[in-house]
């Protein structure tokens, strides 16, 4: 797709960045020593810390990744907003409270409360700054994913501007400016979405997604074909590739008409065959794509996302009109919603990626199974979703960056209520994706080469105002969350590894300088890694992220905190098997084998999510090597009655 | 070591009460997010029948966003009420 840069996105994009800046500089001078640094001095008001937990926690994965994919897997892809928001009752229920009793500036600070332990300290600062990494990946990704639309710059650049405005916002003031910017960008997020939302809900559903009469869409043809003498025939076109090429045995043909090339998903009718209008991109040996058979620039590639019937009490209509939410839901039901398949053809050098049409009933989108393989599934896939289900679970309450935000707080009691103005902020958002991504699916907006982009297409439905703010709110949205990541890096580094296990015994100065240094360096790095993974998928890696987490940190951070018999030499053994377990599992996982350019039904294991092995794995090292050594290390009180 | 919190904390003595009413929560939070887990791995097709208008994926999908909130709401006032009476 080509996108038209906006002067008014560019302007917001600019405003918000100075904005932010201006704001740590101000910061910056009120924040001299460690507290005020690591933790923005304890002392945000817990509304404030809930919207800025908000802000931290809804990343580019889930404005961007969850949209796109509900866009194109429908109920599949809000199984992730429903997993993400329920880990926050772990937050909750069982880490707010006692974390903030616990802890100072870092997640390993709760971990090693009772033990002083350089070996807790070692992997717990380890495991802070893999997870972060893992979740740094994709926001960085997903920043050079939003430039190009915004500013009209290559993906590098993007992820430039976020790295060096983040190392700006967190090696100025820390915690405090992070604090801010989050509570911003989470704050205008829920606004925004909630506008776009009302918006789509007012445009309703029809069959023509021709977005409020502004822009047309590109209407699907279908063709008849003979076959004679065993060729295919179709009137006006001349046939390029048929039934007996590497296009015709995937079920597909290639027709040519006034020089242009279009591919066609064959389809057996009762007299030869009825052939249906797809999209191709082809990626020749050189690297050079073409889009529909013509560089991206002549704009021969289609947006998609439309419905084919709707159904209001056994009568079908074109348009509904303005609808209510769960109107809205109940009419997509009875709906047939066009979604789109992807199959590969090689031929010779090239191969190409042929994007073909599916009408599917609303009722099936709204349902699990597009994504996930749930229906006549094996153990194995079955295995595979409930293991993600139970990493996305486990893993808010155990991911360093969210946890450090418990620190901000004057009280236990400001924790448990931030936690609980997160969950609502984050809990209304979520429903929220559900409507952007079922509205992006069905008014035309999609590139269906990269769903990232849905939700700001589908404002850019709306006019190019709506595009602009939330475009420049997406990139903020990569600012607020990075930041987070790397306060929480910085002081791994800085605090856990320098300060504690090195027992370097800085001075409170010295600490804030060791941050500072440290979010520069962890900054560059992000930097690096968002471009070198570009072009990966941006929920995939959060996934990841979520996996790794719940393996390493929260069997350690629960049975420190409910088991008395729990030792300082069975805490750092179990970070050490989650963290190893679910990192080897990963890399040896079929979506990794496809990354290594192999087949993924050649690897090693099976399942690409690791969490229902890892997790146990790493409770039950905790228990054995515990009991091992309970004579040797120290019992731990429980922290309860701490 | 710098252990210990970034701001000085009096002695909470609603603690262990509130652990305990936070362990029932989770439990009961815990078995109705796995109910739908495993609603969907194992019947899938139970979850494109429609009650009140909307497929039952969908309802238990708001019924678990809601429940949340619910439940946190409880857990605050139960919590408070605890730390009013015995800190």
């Amino acid at each position: 797709m080509v996108y038209t840069q906006s002067p008014l996105a560019i302007g917001l994009f600019v405003f918000f960045v100075l904005f932010v800046l201006g704001l740590s500089f101000f910061l910056a001078r009120r924040t001299t020593s460690a507290s005020g640094y690591y933790a923005a001095g304890g002392n945000i008001h817990w509304f404030t810390n809930g919207i800025a937990f908000a802000g931290d926690y809804l990343s580019a994965a889930s404005f961007l990744g969850i949209c796109g994919m509900i866009a194109t897997a429908g109920f599949d892809g809000w199984m992730y907003s429903i997993g993400y928001l329920a880990g926050w009752m772990v937050a909750l229920f069982l880490v707010a409270e006692p974390m903030k009793r616990l802890g100072k500036y870092t997640f390993t600070d709760a971990l090693d409360s009772k033990f002083n332990s350089k070996s807790i300290q070692l992997m717990a600062a380890i495991s802070t700054l893999v997870v972060s990494v893992f979740y740094l990946i994709p926001q960085m990704v997903g920043a050079g994913v939003l430039v190009q639309p915004l500013l009209g710059m290559p993906h590098w650049v993007g992820v430039c501007i976020v790295g060096v405005v983040v190392t700006i916002i967190v090696a100025t003031a820390g915690m405090a400016s992070t604090t801010y910017v989050q509570f911003f960008k989470g704050a205008l997020l829920l606004i925004c979405s909630t506008i776009v939302v009302a918006l789509v809900l007012f445009r309703g559903l029809g069959t023509d997604p021709n977005q409020g009469d502004t822009k047309e869409y590109h209407q699907f043809q279908n063709l008849q074909a003979e076959v004679a003498n065993g060729h295919l025939q179709v009137a006006g076109y001349e046939v390029v590739a048929g039934l007996d090429s590497e296009f015709g045995k995937a079920g597909f043909v290639k027709l040519a008409q006034d020089g242009l090339e279009t591919v066609w998903h064959l389809k057996e009718a009762a007299t030869g065959y009825e052939l249906v209008e797809a999209l191709y991109v082809t990626e020749m040996a050189d690297g050079t794509k073409l889009f529909n058979g013509a560089p991206k620039e002549d704009g021969k590639f289609f947006a998609v996302g439309h419905i084919k019937e709707i159904t209001v009490n056994g009568e079908e209509i074109a348009q509904t009109g303005a609808v209510g939410p769960l109107e809205f839901l109940n009419r997509f039901k009875d709906s047939t919603v066009v979604l789109w398949g992807k199959k590969y053809v090689k031929v010779g050098d090239s191969t190409t990626t042929i994007y073909y049409q599916k009408p599917t009933p609303g009722s099936r989108i709204l349902r699990p199974g597009l994504k996930f393989k749930v229906d006549n599934a094996s153990g194995l896939d079955k295995f595979n979703f409930i293991s993600l289900m139970l990493a996305l679970f486990c893993g808010t309450a155990a991911l360093p960056h969210i946890l450090i935000r418990y620190y901000t707080v004057p009280s236990q009691a400001a924790a448990r209520k931030s936690t609980i103005v997160a969950i609502a902020a984050i809990g209304f958002f979520y429903i929220l994706t559900l409507y952007l991504g079922l509205g992006a699916m069905t008014n035309g907006v999609i590139n269906i080469t990269d769903n990232n982009m849905s939700a700001p297409l589908l404002a850019l439905s709306f006019g190019v105002v709506l595009f602009a703010v939330i475009s420049s709110l997406a990139f903020a949205t990569v600012l607020g969350t990075v930041s987070g990541l790397i306060v929480a890096s910085a002081g791994a580094v800085a605090h856990d590894l320098m300060d504690n296990f090195l027992g370097m015994n800085m001075t409170d100065k010295g600490k804030v300088r060791a941050g500072k240094i440290s979010a520069m360096v962890i900054g560059a790095i992000a930097i690096y890694l968002g471009i070198i993974f570009e072009g990966m998928n941006v929920s995939f890696l959060v996934g990841w992220a979520f996996a790794v987490a719940a393996s390493a940190n929260l069997p350690a951070i629960l049975m420190i905190l409910f088991w008395k018999k729990a030792t300082a030499q069975g805490v750092a053994a179990s970070i050490l098997v989650g963290l190893t377990s679910s990192l080897g599992l990963i890399l040896v996982s079929p979506d990794m084998w496809v990354r290594y350019g192999l087949l993924p039904q050649d690897a090693p294991v099976a399942f690409n999510s690791p969490a229902a092995i890892s997790i146990p794995a790493s409770i039950l090292t905790l228990v054995i090597i515990s009991l091992i050594t309970q004579k040797k290390g120290a019992l731990v009180e429980d922290a309860a009655e701490a | 070591m710098g252990h210990g919190p970034a701001v000085k904390l009096g002695k909470d003595n609603a603690a262990a009460y509130k652990s305990k009413i936070g362990i029932s929560m989770f439990i009961v939070y815990t078995l109705t997010y796995f109910g739908f887990v495993v609603i969907n791995a194992a019947y899938p097709a139970l979850m494109e029948k429609v009650y009140f208008g909307q497929t039952l994926a969908v309802l238990y999908g708001f019924f678990l966003i809601i429940f949340a909130l619910v439940l946190a709401v409880i857990y605050n006032h139960f919590c408070t009420a605890a730390e009013t009476r015995l800190n």
